[in-house]
């Protein structure tokens, strides 16, 4: 701090001091801990409001586990977007490798070039183009049908299986960058080394290439994960009822249940969800915040 | 050497498959805005039109939420590059322990579904202030997270900044602000137009946060999902082809803006004689 003052002056730092606080404090801090306060109130017209009747009840929580539907939903997006996750992962993994150790070095910008736009474009056009994909009467039916995979059209919007197609291909950018750049890091030497001393194509990719992009792989799926749990354009436009997320679940308590309370706790079990998430991905692949959060 | 080159093809046929899995689905998007068919679709072809584009010219509703994703993005740039920049001057300044505790906080919405940050702001700033949806709420729910955007860029910028440049000037009597003004700042410059850039296209094409903190007003983004679920004209296609070619303009633009700044940056180090650095690998043998 006293840097700051040295380098800045009393004035400059100020308004440092001030912007920062005005972020962290009233938008970031205090809404998420008004939010976990407003989560573990029951809902009381204003009139009732800090009366007897206002005290701290886990009711709000426990809703989640009697409500057999909104529970079933909850599951449902635990591993729909595990699932997503490690689709997008097995889909990056070998276009990352190549990027960062095979293209040859004159290429690589158009490559990379290439991944970087579709990565700018709006993830709501992106997930509209699935949605013509997948229309009954689409591309894709039509493709199918010719291909005698199916005889007749079958309905891919709407439920679940059109959800997760969307989610992949929507999210699939944040999994190949993180990858990209920590496996572009890696020496080719090391590979040459390894193969010139007899390691398989396996051993290769297990003791050297994979150890040595375990951040990378670990802030992607923990992008993927975190997305496909928080996505509401995406099963808003490629779902319908039968095919509910949690976000719609939480959604319809803010603006259709009028239940605010009820609301906020869903959305803190998504953020436990989230960070429980974080913290696995962290004890799996033996990694800190740091190496995470750069 | 057969199976090194099986094992090559097999490689490339798989990033070109990848590639046409990442564009083909755009280009049928596309497509179907030329397509006279009157929901949005490639099959069956109707006939080559460029109604469409009239169509949704005429959306007046379309130029409301245009204005309001304007607006918007207009506040978001306002507040978040300030913050974002005023971070990463901070956190420059601090050490070890309490600066890994600040980055983690500044951070974290990063890592936050963009739900909860709408829902977050809705609800603190109703409880608190009495503010409902609306554009301003939006401003402030967006900001949370793009600051964030913002302080990383300024952050990548300022680690290569040559620090003696300041103390000389403030040596030199210069004072404080002028320092600020006439070194800091130009130097950053780069970065404060990076940031500006992330933070319009952010708040543009964001959905998640936007949808609970937008109260009765309308953005694009908004605009365009509630017509995909209700009243899909191939107008919406036409108003995603125009957003797609803007986006990859302004993508390759700053792409190359970034470039060039790298290889200048690469220039300037290997005219400054360093004879430390480490020798660059050998082309890889292709």
């Amino acid at each position: 701090m006293t840097g700051l003052v040295r380098r800045y002056g009393p004035v400059l730092t100020g308004v440092i001091l001030l912007l920062v606080a005005t972020w962290l404090v009233l938008l970031v801090v205090l809404p998420q801990l008004l939010m976990v306060d407003f989560s573990l109130r029951p809902m009381l017209p204003p009139s009732k409001a800090g009366g007897p009747e206002d005290v701290y009840t886990l009711g709000n929580y426990a809703t989640l586990w009697t409500n057999r539907i909104h529970l079933s939903i909850f599951l449902k997006t635990v591993w729909a977007s595990a699932l997503v996750t490690l689709v997008t992962l097995a889909v990056c993994y070998p276009v990352a490798y190549y990027l960062a150790q095979v293209a040859p070095k004159r290429r690589l910008p158009t490559l990379v070039l290439m991944l970087v736009v579709p990565f700018w474009i709006n993830e709501l056009l992106r997930t509209f183009a699935w949605y013509i994909i997948l229309a009954y009467n689409g591309p894709l039916n039509l493709a199918l049908v010719w291909l005698g995979v199916w005889t007749e059209p079958q309905r891919l919007l709407g439920g679940d299986v059109g959800v997760i197609v969307g989610m992949v291909y929507v999210y699939i950018l944040f999994m190949v960058f993180p990858m990209y750049n920590a496996m572009e890091s890696l020496d080719r030497n090391q590979i040459e080394a390894a193969r010139d001393l007899g390691a398989g194509w396996a051993r290769i990719h297990r003791r050297i290439v994979v150890p040595h992009a375990k951040p990378g792989i670990a802030v992607g799926c923990i992008m993927t994960f975190m997305l496909a749990a928080g996505s509401y354009a995406v099963p808003a436009l490629l779902g319908g009822p039968q095919s509910r997320w949690f976000t719609e679940v939480i959604y319809n308590w803010f603006f259709e249940g009028g239940n605010w309370n009820q609301g906020a706790a869903y959305a803190f079990i998504l953020l436990v969800l989230c960070v429980g998430f974080i913290l696995l991905m962290m004890r799996l692949f033996r990694v800190g915040l740091a190496d995470i959060a750069k | 050497m057969t199976a090194e080159r099986f094992r090559r093809l097999l490689v490339n046929g798989y990033l070109v498959l990848f590639f046409v899995y990442l564009f083909v689905p755009l280009a049928i998007m596309a497509a179907a805005t030329f397509n006279q068919s009157r929901f949005p679709t490639v099959v069956p072809w109707t006939g080559f039109t460029l109604d469409w584009f009239a169509a949704l010219w005429r959306d007046q509703r379309m130029w409301d939420a245009l204005g309001t994703s304007l607006i918007v993005a207009a506040g978001v740039i306002a507040l978040a590059v300030p913050i974002g920049l005023a971070a990463a001057l901070l956190l420059d300044r601090l050490h070890a322990r309490a600066r890994t505790l600040v980055y983690a906080v500044m951070v974290s919405p990063l890592l936050t579904p963009g739900v909860i940050v709408g829902i977050s702001t809705l609800i603190f700033w109703r409880q608190w202030f009495g503010v409902t949806g609306g554009v301003f709420l939006t401003v402030v729910a967006q900001t949370s997270f793009i600051a964030a955007y913002a302080m990383l860029l300024f952050q990548a910028r300022l680690e290569r900044f040559d620090r003696t440049l300041e103390e000389a000037a403030l040596d030199l009597g210069a004072t404080h602000l002028q320092v600020f003004r006439r070194i800091t700042l130009p130097y950053l410059m780069p970065a404060v137009l990076s940031a500006a850039f992330i933070a319009f296209l952010q708040s543009f094409e964001n959905y998640n946060t936007t949808l609970f903190v937008r109260g009765l007003d309308t953005t694009l983004t908004v605009y365009i999902a509630s017509k995909v679920r209700t009243g899909l004209t191939p107008a919406v296609n036409a108003l995603s082809l125009v957003l797609i070619l803007l986006t990859i303009l302004g993508a390759i633009a700053y792409e190359l803006m970034r470039r060039r700044d790298e290889r200048r940056k690469r220039v300037a180090a290997e005219r400054a004689g360093d004879l430390a650095a480490p020798v660059e690998p050998a082309p890889a043998t292709s």
